[in-house]
C-alpha cells in the first residue's frame, strides 16, 4: 500500500521556488497497477522521483506499507525512459546490478534465468548496451527490475522512445510479467492508449504544477481485443476531455 | 590487442624515418649524422652492459611518477566531480597552477628537495597530475543523471556509487589523459636526468655527447623514443580493453 498525503514539491531556480506538484493525495493498493497520465512537464516524473527516494525535499507524507520511503530497506524497481543501464557493464552485469547492491546473490538463479528467457535476452548476456536495440535495452532494464522481486515498481514513460511495433510488443511482455509477479506498480505515460492498456486505474494529472484531476476505474484493463472495443473508445474520449479541461 | 593495421602503420613509419636518416647521412657525410646501420650495430654491442641499466632507471622514474600522479590525481578529480563543494574549493587552485610551465619550478624544487630522485619524481608528478585531475573531474561530470538515479533507487550507498559508476565511467578518460601527459613526462624526464644523477637515459645521452661519441648518443636517442613507443602502446592496449563498451 502506498499512501500519499498532501504531497507538494517545489524546485528552485535561482532561489525562486517553482511549484512542481501541488497537494497530491492518493492511495495505491498492494498489487495494483496505476497509470498516471498528464501533459508533459506536469510533474509526473517528479512524483516518481519522490516515490523512489531520489527526491527527498518535499512537503506532505509518502508512506510505503506504513513506512517512509527508503530505497535501502525497500525494494524499488525503477525503469526509466532511457533505460538507465550502465553502458560499461554487459547485459549480465546490468541485470545482476540490483541483486548485487541488495547483496542477495552472486549468480543468477533459476528464477533469473527464466526471466531472461521470457524476455528473450538470454542469448545476449555478454553484449554491451550500445550493441543492443532500444527494445532490447528496455528488456534488460525490465529484467533487472523484476529480478529484484520489488515491493514497488516505478516506470517513467518506459516505452515512449520505442517504435510503435516494439512498444506494443513490450507492453504485452510487461503485462504478462506483471500478472505473474503482481507487483504494486506506478506507470507514468503520456499516451492515452498506454494508460488504458496497462492501468487498472488511471490517474489524470493537470498541467504544471501537477494536481490530480481525476482517478478513473479502467473497465478496459485486461480486456481481450481492447483496442477495437467501444469501451476503449469511450474511455479514451473521457480521458481526453479531462485532460483538455485541465 | 591492437590491429594488424596499427602494426603495419608502425612499420611503415619506422621505415620512413630510417630512409630519411640514411639519405641525410649519405648526403652530408658529417660525423654528427652517422648512418643508421652503424648506430644499430653499436647499439646491439653496448645495450646489455652499458645502456640497459640507464634504461631501467628512466623507465622506473616514469612509471613511478605517473603512478603517483594517478594515485593522487584520480581520487582528487573524482571527488571534485562528484562533490560540488570540493570542486568549488579546488578548481581555482588547479586553474591557477595548471598553466605555470612546471620547468620554471625546477630551481625551487631542487632547492627544496635536493638533486636526488625526489625532485625528479616531483617534477614528473607536477606535470602529469593536472591533466589527470581535470580529466577525471570532467569525466564524472559528464555521467548522465539517469545513471545515478537508477542506482539511487536501488538503495546504493556512496561507496557503491564510486565502485559501480564513477570509477568505471571515468577509467577510459583517465587513460587518455595519461597518454597525453606521457609525452611531456618523457621530455621532462630527459631534462631532469641531465643533473644530479649518473643513471638514466638523459644522463647517458648527454654523457655520450660530451665524450663526442655520436654512435652512443644516437643509440640513446633511439632507445628513448622506443621507450616512448612501448609506453604509448601499452596505454593504447589497456585503453582499448577498458573502453570496449564505448
Amino acid at each position: 500500500m502506498i499512501e500519499v498525503k498532501d504531497l507538494t514539491v517545489h524546485y528552485y531556480r535561482e532561489k525562486e521556488a517553482i511549484p512542481a506538484l501541488r497537494q497530491v493525495n492518493i492511495n495505491i493498493g498492494t498489487g495494483d497497477i496505476y497509470t498516471f497520465i498528464g501533459p508533459s512537464g506536469c510533474g509526473k516524473s517528479t512524483f516518481l522521483y519522490v516515490l523512489s527516494g531520489i527526491l527527498k525535499d518535499y512537503e506532505g507524507s509518502v508512506r510505503i506499507d506504513g513506512r517512509p520511503v527508503d530505497p535501502k530497506s525497500q525494494r524499488i524497481g525503477l525503469i526509466l525512459q532511457n533505460y538507465g543501464l550502465l553502458p560499461w557493464k554487459n547485459v549480465y552485469a546490468n541485470t545482476m546490478l540490483g541483486l548485487k547492491i541488495k547483496n542477495d546473490q552472486k549468480f543468477l538463479d533459476d528464477h533469473c534465468h527464466a526471466l531472461l528467457k521470457q524476455l528473450g535476452i538470454d542469448h545476449l548476456l555478454d553484449r554491451f548496451p550500445k550493441e543492443l536495440s532500444g527494445g532490447q535495452q528496455q528488456r534488460v532494464a525490465i529484467a533487472r527490475a523484476f529480478m529484484l522481486k520489488p515491493d514497488l515498481l516505478l516506470m517513467d514513460e518506459p516505452f515512449s522512445a520505442l517504435d510503435a511495433i516494439t512498444r506494443e510488443e513490450l507492453q504485452e511482455v510487461f503485462l504478462n510479467l506483471w500478472k505473474e509477479n503482481n507487483v504494486t506498480t506506478v506507470f507514468i505515460t503520456h499516451s492515452v492508449d498506454e494508460a488504458l492498456y496497462l492501468g487498472s486505474k488511471i490517474v489524470v494529472f493537470s498541467p504544471s504544477p501537477g494536481r490530480i484531476l481525476d482517478v478513473l476505474d479502467n473497465p478496459c484493463f485486461q480486456m481481450e481485443n481492447l483496442r477495437s472495443s467501444e469501451k476503449y473508445y469511450d474511455m479514451s474520449m473521457r480521458i481526453r476531455k479531462i485532460l483538455n479541461k485541465g | 590487442m591492437l590491429s594488424n593495421r596499427f602494426w603495419r602503420g608502425a612499420t611503415y613509419g619506422l621505415l620512413l624515418v630510417i630512409i630519411i636518416w640514411q639519405a641525410l647521412a649519405w648526403l652530408l657525410k658529417i660525423p654528427i649524422i652517422p648512418p643508421p646501420l652503424a648506430v644499430l650495430t653499436n647499439l646491439i654491442e653496448i645495450f646489455a652492459d652499458k645502456m640497459g641499466l640507464h634504461l631501467l632507471y628512466s623507465l622506473g622514474r616514469i612509471i613511478a611518477g605517473i603512478s603517483i600522479a594517478i594515485l593522487i590525481g584520480v581520487p582528487t578529480g573524482l571527488l571534485m566531480g562528484y562533490f560540488e563543494r570540493i570542486d568549488k574549493v579546488l578548481s581555482p587552485l588547479v586553474y591557477f597552477t595548471y598553466p605555470i610551465p612546471k620547468i620554471a619550478l625546477l630551481p625551487i624544487i631542487m632547492l627544496l628537495f635536493g638533486l636526488g630522485e625526489g625532485s625528479k619524481l616531483i617534477m614528473i608528478v607536477l606535470i602529469v597530475i593536472f591533466q589527470i585531475i581535470i580529466t577525471s573531474r570532467d569525466a564524472v561530470k559528464a555521467i548522465p543523471q539517469d545513471i545515478f538515479r537508477s542506482l539511487q533507487s536501488l538503495g546504493a550507498g556512496r561507496l557503491q556509487m564510486f565502485t559501480e559508476i564513477i570509477i568505471p565511467a571515468s577509467l577510459a578518460d583517465v587513460l587518455t589523459a595519461t597518454r597525453l601527459a606521457l609525452g611531456t613526462a618523457v621530455s621532462i624526464l630527459f631534462f631532469t636526468e641531465t643533473f644530479g644523477t649518473e643513471y638514466g637515459m638523459g644522463y647517458f645521452i648527454m654523457d655520450a655527447w660530451m665524450r663526442v661519441n655520436y654512435l652512443d648518443m644516437y643509440g640513446g636517442i633511439v632507445i628513448l623514443s622506443l621507450m616512448g613507443f612501448v609506453l604509448f602502446t601499452v596505454i593504447d592496449i589497456t585503453e582499448k580493453r577498458v573502453s570496449a563498451w564505448r
